[in-house]
């Protein structure tokens, strides 16, 4: 764990920048200050001090947009708003799963043994499934950091949550990504067949169809 | 600078053999997604009127290739992982072998060269002879184009 880390994180203690950064992750883009006060309920100037501690720690990023109005008095571009590709984590007692993982999937893909993941990740989903019955899919992902939204009729997932991973070994990590979340619908008792691989850049692989027979 | 890659697939059987009839059939819609793809700048094709026509070379009947330039390293990840490519890609075990020594390579062309076959395999070569470099090298040991424009390879190129 570093010391940047905790300190960045200890940010989102303040309501204010919590839900500000809430607002910025939530749409998947970019987002202006008005658009951010607005949301958060706060006035433009705070939302914009806040916002700008939230770069200076690394938790957002921030750019320019191009006025849609040119000409004068269009004035200068907006600032705004995106989240930080960077990870941050904090563990205590200190631990890292991510390097074990890592070790693991490069013996899977060493093995040829893509098939026995999937299968233990469909297990691993089910049993995950099974302690949550009852509850909707979209809250128990949204539990697990798949960040669920509506899109065209599909519940897709904004966070792959094994994002370093799966930039390391793309192929085997949405595979087993797909079967934990099969595996997790059936545990729900829900269709295993509604979560399909539709991916998109910045996003998670897996797209949900919306209900049964949809 | 522009980014080169070259693939090599080994057939399980003959590509006008039943066995690997879906998979000549996804070529059409998963190359159309390739050549809209942002950041696609070109591909080796061996027809322009059969998308179904796959690259005829000398380096054995069983090897698939597959041969494109992109303008970056994201344009290239977001075809090959972001897309329904990925879809395609999972079922490679039904129509492909499992290779064991390397069989993709990647390096940095200027922009407007068009790279040979044989170039591509060269690299492909030098990947395999002396492991990931500036001048051959992978997704997961990648090297920027800055690491290879000052590199006597690069310089050849561009001449």
């Amino acid at each position: 764990m570093s010391t940047d880390d905790l300190e960045a994180l200890g940010l989102l203690h303040d309501p204010v920048r919590r839900s500000l950064y809430d607002v910025v992750t939530a749409s998947g883009g970019d987002v202006g200050r008005g658009e951010a006060a607005e949301a958060a309920g706060v006035s433009r100037t705070l939302a914009g001090h806040h916002l700008d501690k939230l770069v200076e720690a690394g938790l957002l990023e921030s750019g320019f947009r191009q006025q849609e109005k040119k000409g004068p008095g269009s004035g200068r571009p907006a600032k705004v708003y995106r989240r930080a590709r960077g990870e941050r984590s904090v563990s205590l007692p200190p631990r890292d799963y991510a390097t074990l993982a890592s070790v693991l999937a490069g013996v899977v893909d060493l093995l040829g043994a893509e098939e026995q993941a999937e299968q233990a990740a469909h297990r691993a989903g089910e049993g995950i499934g099974r302690r949550h019955a009852g509850e909707p899919v979209e809250r128990v992902l949204g539990e697990r950091g798949y960040e669920p939204y509506e899109e065209g009729g599909l519940l897709r997932l904004r966070n792959c949550p094994f994002h370093v991973l799966a930039e390391e070994q793309p192929l085997l990590v949405c595979s087993v990504n797909l079967a934990l979340c099969r595996g997790l619908l059936e545990g729900l008792g829900d269709d295993p067949g509604r979560a399909r691989l539709d991916p998109r850049p910045g996003e998670c692989c897996v797209a949900l169809s919306k209900t049964n027979g949809d | 600078m522009h980014l080169a890659e070259l693939n090599l697939a080994h057939l399980r059987a003959p590509i006008d053999s039943a066995e690997l009839a879906e998979f000549v059939a996804l070529l059409e819609p998963i190359n159309a997604i390739a050549d809209e793809a942002p950041g696609f700048v070109w591909r080796l094709k061996e027809s322009e009127s059969d998308p179904t026509a796959t690259v005829v070379h000398d380096y054995g009947d069983h090897l698939l290739i597959n041969f494109s330039v992109w303008e970056s390293q994201e344009a290239l990840w977001n075809y090959v992982y972001r897309s329904a490519h990925l879809g395609v890609l999972r079922r490679r075990r039904e129509w492909f072998l499992r290779m064991a020594e390397p069989y993709m390579v990647m390096w940095w062309i200027p922009e407007g060269h068009i790279p040979s076959l044989a170039e591509g395999m060269a690299r492909l070569e030098r990947l395999k002879a002396e492991g990931p470099s500036p001048e051959a090298f992978t997704f997961k040991d990648f090297y920027d184009s800055s690491e290879a424009v000052s590199l006597p390879a690069a310089a050849e190129a561009r001449k």
